[in-house]
């Protein structure tokens, strides 16, 4: 990686031009120059390209995307579905709903160049409904690409035919999973399936389907445009290419940065100007609440796929949430377990049940009610949740929790001994002077 | 009240028009339901009958959709529905003492709207602008960066109809009706309004393009901004709000 920026903006290079959400703007940054070359390469050669550059899923499981595209079956006569995951609401997540407010011809790009990839007729883009102004932006940016010939039938005359939906959910964390997404798409209660069959085989509709996220769309357009080796150039060995990492919490300046995977959080901190002034970094998440805390022990850690699994994290959806020595760790782990138990589909017995009862035992824990049974009790719950689950969003249950309990147990007894909460909410607080 | 004549020849067209977006009917069954919240603010039974009568549905069946999903309310909210995020980002950063003191400001519980019917107020889940915490949402538009104050002050200014206008959206703020009739896939002409990126979304670009650093070679083409070395935009003080 040795002659890369530490900062390498793609995605983001022209977030701060005004107009940049139009498809006048967006021309003039570049944008729409990627397609056309999609369409004049074999559909096999944009899959390949797209597999030598490396990408790796950017919704959180890091599944490389040409594989992935790779998967939906050739030469079949039934029809084919790209579906975009846009229902970013992991705890942390903040970059796939900016992407979409300032530059959103730029996943319509992508996703015109990922159908012609796997032989799709309709893209459906499956935003959640909670973002008014992105819905616009999307739906606005798509009647400008009909108008301009960019979908629709015979797009630039290459006998392509494509229709783009953007959707807008009605809120439920659930459906950022892609079966239950797929169940939503299709106007039932986002559900989550079981696997196999796999989307690429029977997704929704039952007909062979790619789910992939708005960031991951998004690459493959610079990726058409300057190759696989170019992206492949950036990051690591195997966590390939670059990323928008979000920095948010008790950081001195909060946003975006695009880097190239593999920098480190001391390295993001540096150009945030650091916590914010007069504390320090207690604890935080590498990929939202769902991969478990860190601290600063892994202030060096390369933000990578493989060091941060090794870490006993991951990488996620690379939603950095800082919290300093203000916060309570008991707080912040319930506040996250409620989340679970009020998103949880009530589909399975082991999260449905789970969430709840780990809810009310972290409920008395923070209110310094625990009884020395506890710690144990709520381990053994998470034990029985992680891998008995349907889905993922039980799994996920578990990194924050024990992850907590793995750095500070003492804090969660403290707690226990003092008979309450030993810390002060209002000084975690942004207007906060202490 | 079940709909006019009028009013069912109008949901008649409309659904019409969203039926045939999608090559799977039941798919429309979500901005259905969107369209007959944006028609009542509620999702009433008649909306549910409406809805299941257009997708050969039964009522049960789209009852429980509906009750899957949060931004659906099957009581009328205010005419400005606030969400105060409480995840746990936003609850440590504020959230949460901005929620309690609403609470107590306005006097209503979750989805309660005021006596005057202006406001209703729901704590809400991260709704992904974490580098704006603590963040409200007012009918799905962006309010960053709140404190008690301006969340106050924010809910007195809806309630007595003085002009309000999210910090990232356009210029002004649409009803909750309105907003839903957006979601069901219909066009207000705002889209346009408003600035691409508040201050925090282009603090790394910034950072990168006072240091003359970008990915390598030329990414956007030989007219981007990019390849001459810095963005011919502007700065995000101009681009913020």
């Amino acid at each position: 990686m040795t002659g890369v920026d530490v900062l390498t903006p793609v995605l983001t290079a022209h977030w701060d031009q005004p107009d940049v959400f139009t498809l006048e703007g967006y021309r003039r940054s570049g944008g729409w120059q990627a397609l056309p070359k999609a369409l004049a390469m074999p559909r096999d050669e944009v899959i390949n390209m797209v597999k030598a550059s490396g990408l790796r899923g950017r919704g959180g499981a890091g599944f490389p995307t040409g594989v992935k595209w790779g998967f939906l079956p050739q030469g079949d006569t039934k029809p084919h579905y790209l579906v975009v995951n846009a229902d970013e609401s992991e705890p942390g997540a903040c970059k796939d709903v900016p992407l979409m407010m300032a530059s959103p011809h730029l996943l319509i790009e992508g996703a015109a160049i990922a159908s012609y990839a796997i032989g799709a007729g309709h893209a459906f883009i499956y935003v959640r409904g909670e973002v008014l102004h992105v819905v616009r932006r999307l739906r606005h940016a798509v009647e400008e690409a009909y108008a301009a010939g960019l979908l629709g039938t015979n797009i630039l005359g290459k006998g392509f035919d494509l229709d783009v939906i953007i959707h807008a959910g009605a809120g439920a964390y659930i459906c950022g999973e892609e079966t239950a997404l797929l169940d939503s798409l299709e106007g039932k209660r986002g559900l989550p399936r079981n696997k196999p069959p796999f989307p690429a085989v029977a997704g929704v509709y039952a007909l062979p389907t790619n789910v992939n996220n708005v960031e991951s769309i998004a690459s493959a357009v610079p990726i058409l445009l300057n190759g696989g080796d170019w992206f492949a150039g950036m990051g690591t060995e195997k966590s390939k290419g670059c990323g928008i990492f979000s920095l948010s919490g008790h950081v001195t300046t909060p946003g975006q940065y695009e880097a190239p995977l593999g920098i480190t959080l001391r390295e993001l901190l540096d150009l945030a100007g650091g916590m914010r002034a007069g504390h320090r970094l207690k604890f935080w998440t590498a990929g939202g609440s769902s991969a478990g805390i860190l601290t600063d022990e892994h202030l060096d850690m390369p933000m990578d796929f493989e060091s941060v699994a090794a870490a006993g994290s991951g990488l996620g959806t690379r939603s950095v949430q800082l919290f300093d020595e203000t916060t309570c760790v008991v707080r912040v782990l319930l506040n996250w377990v409620k989340f679970y138990q009020h998103e949880s589909c009530g589909k399975c017995t082991p999260c449905r049940e789970g969430t709840f009862w780990l809810a009310r035992i972290l409920e008395r824990m923070e209110h310094g009610e625990g009884t020395d049974g506890d710690l144990d009790k709520t381990l053994d719950i998470c034990d029985n949740i992680v891998g008995r689950a349907f889905c993922a969003l039980g799994d996920s249950l578990g990194p924050p929790v024990t992850s907590a309990i793995k750095y500070f147990r003492d804090e969660f007894l403290q707690h226990q001994k003092e008979g309450g909460c030993p810390f002060d909410s209002a000084a975690s607080t942004v207007w906060s002077e202490s | 009240m079940p709909f006019t004549e009028e009013v069912l020849a109008r949901l008649d067209a409309d659904a019409a028009q969203i039926i045939g977006k999608y090559p799977g009917a039941r798919s429309a069954l979500l901005p259905l339901l969107h369209l007959v919240q944006a028609e009542e603010g509620y999702v009433s039974a008649d909306g549910i009958a409406f809805c299941a009568d257009k997708l050969s549905l039964t009522k049960t069946e789209v009852t429980g959709v509906v009750s899957f999903y949060t931004m659906y309310k099957r009581r009328p909210v205010g005419e400005y529905h606030v969400g105060v995020c409480t995840n746990a980002l936003c609850a440590v950063l504020g959230g949460e003492q901005i929620l309690s003191d609403l609470r107590e400001h306005l006097g209503v519980t979750d989805d309660e709207p005021t006596p005057d019917g202006k406001v209703s107020l729901e704590h809400i889940e991260c709704n992904a602008a974490c580098d704006y915490a603590p963040v409200m949402m007012v009918n799905w538009e962006f309010f960053d960066n709140m404190t008690p104050d301006s969340a106050r002050k924010l809910t007195d200014d809806l309630r007595a109809g003085n002009a309000v206008a999210p910090t990232r959206g356009p210029g002004r703020l649409c009803t909750w009706r309105e907003a839903a009739r957006v979601l069901a896939g219909f066009n207000d002409g705002l889209a346009t309004e408003g600035p691409p990126a508040g201050p925090a979304t282009v603090a790394g670009l910034r950072i990168a393009n006072e240091r003359g650093w970008s990915a390598p070679r030329g990414v956007w083409g030989e007219d981007s901004p990019q390849s001459r070395g810095v963005t011919g935009g502007s700065s995000p003080q101009e681009v913020g709000p």
